[in-house]
């Protein structure tokens, strides 16, 4: 019970009026985030992090994460409204969120969609809080060759469970991995790749690439699309809450189901989209009633939203205890990290324990109080709605523009950002996933430094991924993940069964 | 429940039409890219092989790790772009429409024209000039709304950053005036 006392000592590093506030900014400005098109978890989080550059770590990563919880459950607002969903995870909110809308239960699915994003991430929470210090003293022993091992498994699992075409998922990790690389090498302090140009010697900055992947391009994307809306508006009685939450233990079940797929797909880098939508088919197949999902059933919006907010908080989980992120977002955080000089990995736990607490506690402060928020407030960030793309669109490529410079100080920033948006709007388009890209960049020097680190150990012996039981069993799975689906079609074969129908 | 059934409606009058005809399709635009990757992992390589790729005797040398990854970065554009060549070039996807395009490059060319006067006035000025700008010639808004939000919202990112924040964002000769 060592994990509740450290978690009261983190409450009461929170419990200032500073970070409280920064808690609430945090939220509403995620909220407005996930609600605007155009902008999502992700590049809100990027464009915003530069605000949080001269403050001290703790107060920093409140703010942001509070930044993404609150995108998690704007994300909600709009595709029950409009079904349009604000995220790419809200998407199985609207299969049966706007149904609800439709007959005049909007009330009633945003409830319900709010309450179970708010035990998803409790759970993943909780999950956090008693399992992440475990994990981290675990790592402690690990040694270059063991974190080599562990980065070139999140990379397996990447292009061998990923859903896209396998080639596509490859050339984005290598891309990635590529422009981590550009600049001057951390252990020979050798200039690389940057073919005499200055403004490359300091490398490519992991956020600039990331708001230009994400925010610009998105900002492309979306203009593409014909931006009319038509939704409806509502209002949340107090009623209404008691009524769905009166009725919410009926669906235990699809909860807990939900909670524990979105753990589980948050900490193996798949991400929330993946949870949500799993969460919602699995509602679908265990439920009596399987004509009702799609026509508006509570039950349709309790089981995506319960998996997408458990899997984007337990994405935290592996950010926090190995310092590898299982999601986008907390890549953009794990960024922000080094940017306040802190070093993301077990170690965290161990020497910034006010940092690891005040993080954790405002996990649980930040989700109740994102839930008193939303369900006061649903009306005046439908309202924004209103507010034309015309004057939104300018608005966030100054942020971009703004967030990109303040990084290093550098003009030459906002064009490699610009530079970036292009490329993420045509790999967008193509199907190059970018989430493999984000995490390669951000990654890319910490996994060379540990392979060479373990290669100068071993004196260039490859056998040293092998060397005991630890290194070589999560290298051999490692191996396995990443021609998965090649096992598991032989696998078929063998077995007699059908490997794809 | 009567207070839900007031809508909100947003309508888009220059949306992009839905028959525009085709600008790309999916395969070239794949092509290329592929053509482009693969050039740049040459490019890469080839640098990577100038500092080194090989052993020294105290481990891989700088250029050892990126070689590895050109290549397989190379690898794989080449099969996406043999994968794409071997597809029918029937069953394509539209990249983009006319239309759609039109409407991208309303934003692309505004917001390189903004990267280009911050370079010279300043980020301040260049986003008074962008959110204006676009609010009245693309959105078509009025005058004074345009103005108005662009001179808040400026005013607003001066006071976020430059005072509350002490982030230090590229200024021209207008806050050189100011004092700041």
């Amino acid at each position: 019970m060592e994990a509740l006392g450290l978690l009261l000592h983190g409450f009461h590093v929170l419990l200032t009026f500073k970070i409280l506030s920064l808690m609430l900014v945090g939220l509403v400005l995620g909220i407005f985030v996930g609600v605007l098109p155009g902008l999502g978890g992700p590049n809100g989080v990027a464009i915003l992090l530069p605000l949080t550059f001269t403050m001290d770590p703790t107060s920093a990563i409140v703010m942001l994460s509070c930044i993404y919880w609150g995108a998690l459950f704007g994300g909600a607002i709009t595709s029950i409204l409009f079904n349009i969903p604000g995220e790419a995870w809200s998407v199985a909110t609207t299969f049966d969120g706007y149904p609800m809308a439709q007959q005049g239960r909007a009330a009633e699915a945003l409830t319900a969609a709010f309450t179970s994003s708010f035990i998803g991430s409790l759970v993943a929470v909780l999950l956090i809080t008693f399992l992440a210090p475990g994990i981290a003293s675990f790592a402690l022993q690990f040694g270059p060759p063991e974190f080599f091992a562990v980065y070139f498994l999140t990379f397996c699992s990447f292009v061998g469970l990923g859903k896209e075409e396998k080639h596509k998922t490859l050339i984005s990790m290598s891309l990635g991995l590529l422009i981590a690389g550009i600049g001057m090498d951390t252990v020979s302090a050798q200039l690389r790749m940057t073919f005499g140009w200055s403004e490359l010697y300091r490398g490519i900055n992991f956020l600039v690439a990331v708001i230009g992947l994400f925010g610009i391009s998105e900002i492309l994307l979306t203009m593409e699309e014909r931006l009319a809306l038509r939704g409806h508006a509502a209002r949340i009685s107090l009623g209404v809450v008691l009524k769905v939450w009166k009725e919410m233990p009926r669906y235990w079940v699809t909860l807990l189901r939900s909670s524990a797929i979105g753990c589980w797909l948050g900490i193996t880098p798949g991400g929330a989209i993946a949870a949500s939508f799993m969460g919602y088919n699995l509602a679908k197949r265990f439920a009596k009633d399987k004509k009702g999902f799609g026509k508006g059933r509570i039950e349709g919006v309790f089981a995506p939203e319960t998996a997408a907010h458990a899997s984007g908080t337990a994405a935290l989980l592996p950010m926090l205890a190995l310092g590898i992120p299982g999601s986008g977002t907390a890549a953009i955080l794990l960024g922000g990290l080094m940017v306040w000089g802190l070093n993301p990995g077990p170690l965290l736990f161990v020497e910034h324990k006010d940092f690891v607490w005040g993080l954790i506690a405002s996990m649980y402060l930040g989700n109740v109080v994102g839930l008193v928020i939303v369900l006061s407030t649903v009306p005046v960030f439908a309202a924004v709605l209103r507010v034309p793309f015309a004057a939104i669109a300018p608005m966030i490529v100054v942020s971009c523009a703004v967030g990109a410079y303040a990084i290093q100080n550098a003009m030459f920033d906002i064009w490699l950002m610009l530079g970036f948006g292009v490329v993420g709007y045509v790999f967008k388009k193509i199907g190059i996933p970018l989430a493999p890209f984000t995490l390669a960049l951000v990654l890319g020097n910490r996994a060379e430094d540990s392979f060479r680190l373990s290669m100068i150990g071993a004196g260039g012996d490859m056998s040293v991924f092998w060397s005991n039981r630890l290194v070589g069993s999560i290298t051999t799975l490692a191996l396995i993940l990443l021609f998965w689906p090649l096992i598991a079609n032989v696998w078929g074969r063998v077995t007699g069964g059908p490997a794809k129908q | 429940m009567p207070e839900v059934e007031n809508e909100i409606v947003v309508d888009d009058p220059q949306a992009p039409a839905e028959d525009s005809p085709a600008l790309a399709g999916a395969r070239n635009v794949e092509i290329v890219t592929c053509l482009l990757l693969l050039a740049f992992a040459a490019l890469m390589a080839f640098d990577n092989w100038r500092i080194g790729m090989g052993w020294a005797p105290d481990g891989p040398r700088a250029g050892y790790f990126p070689f590895y990854l050109s290549m397989i970065l190379g690898a794989a554009s080449l099969y996406g772009l043999v994968a794409r060549l071997m597809r029918r070039a029937r069953d394509d996807d539209t990249f983009v429409t006319r239309d759609q395009f039109r409407r991208v490059l309303q934003v692309f060319i505004p917001t390189c024209l903004f990267c280009l006067v911050t370079q010279w006035l300043g980020i301040y000025v260049a986003s008074l000039l962008l959110v204006a700008g676009f609010m009245r010639f693309i959105g078509r808004l009025a005058w004074w709304k345009s103005l108005l939000t662009s001179f808040v919202f400026t005013l607003a990112m001066f006071v976020t950053f430059e005072i509350a924040f002490d982030v230090i964002m590229p200024k021209g000769p207008l806050e050189a005036l100011f004092g700041h």
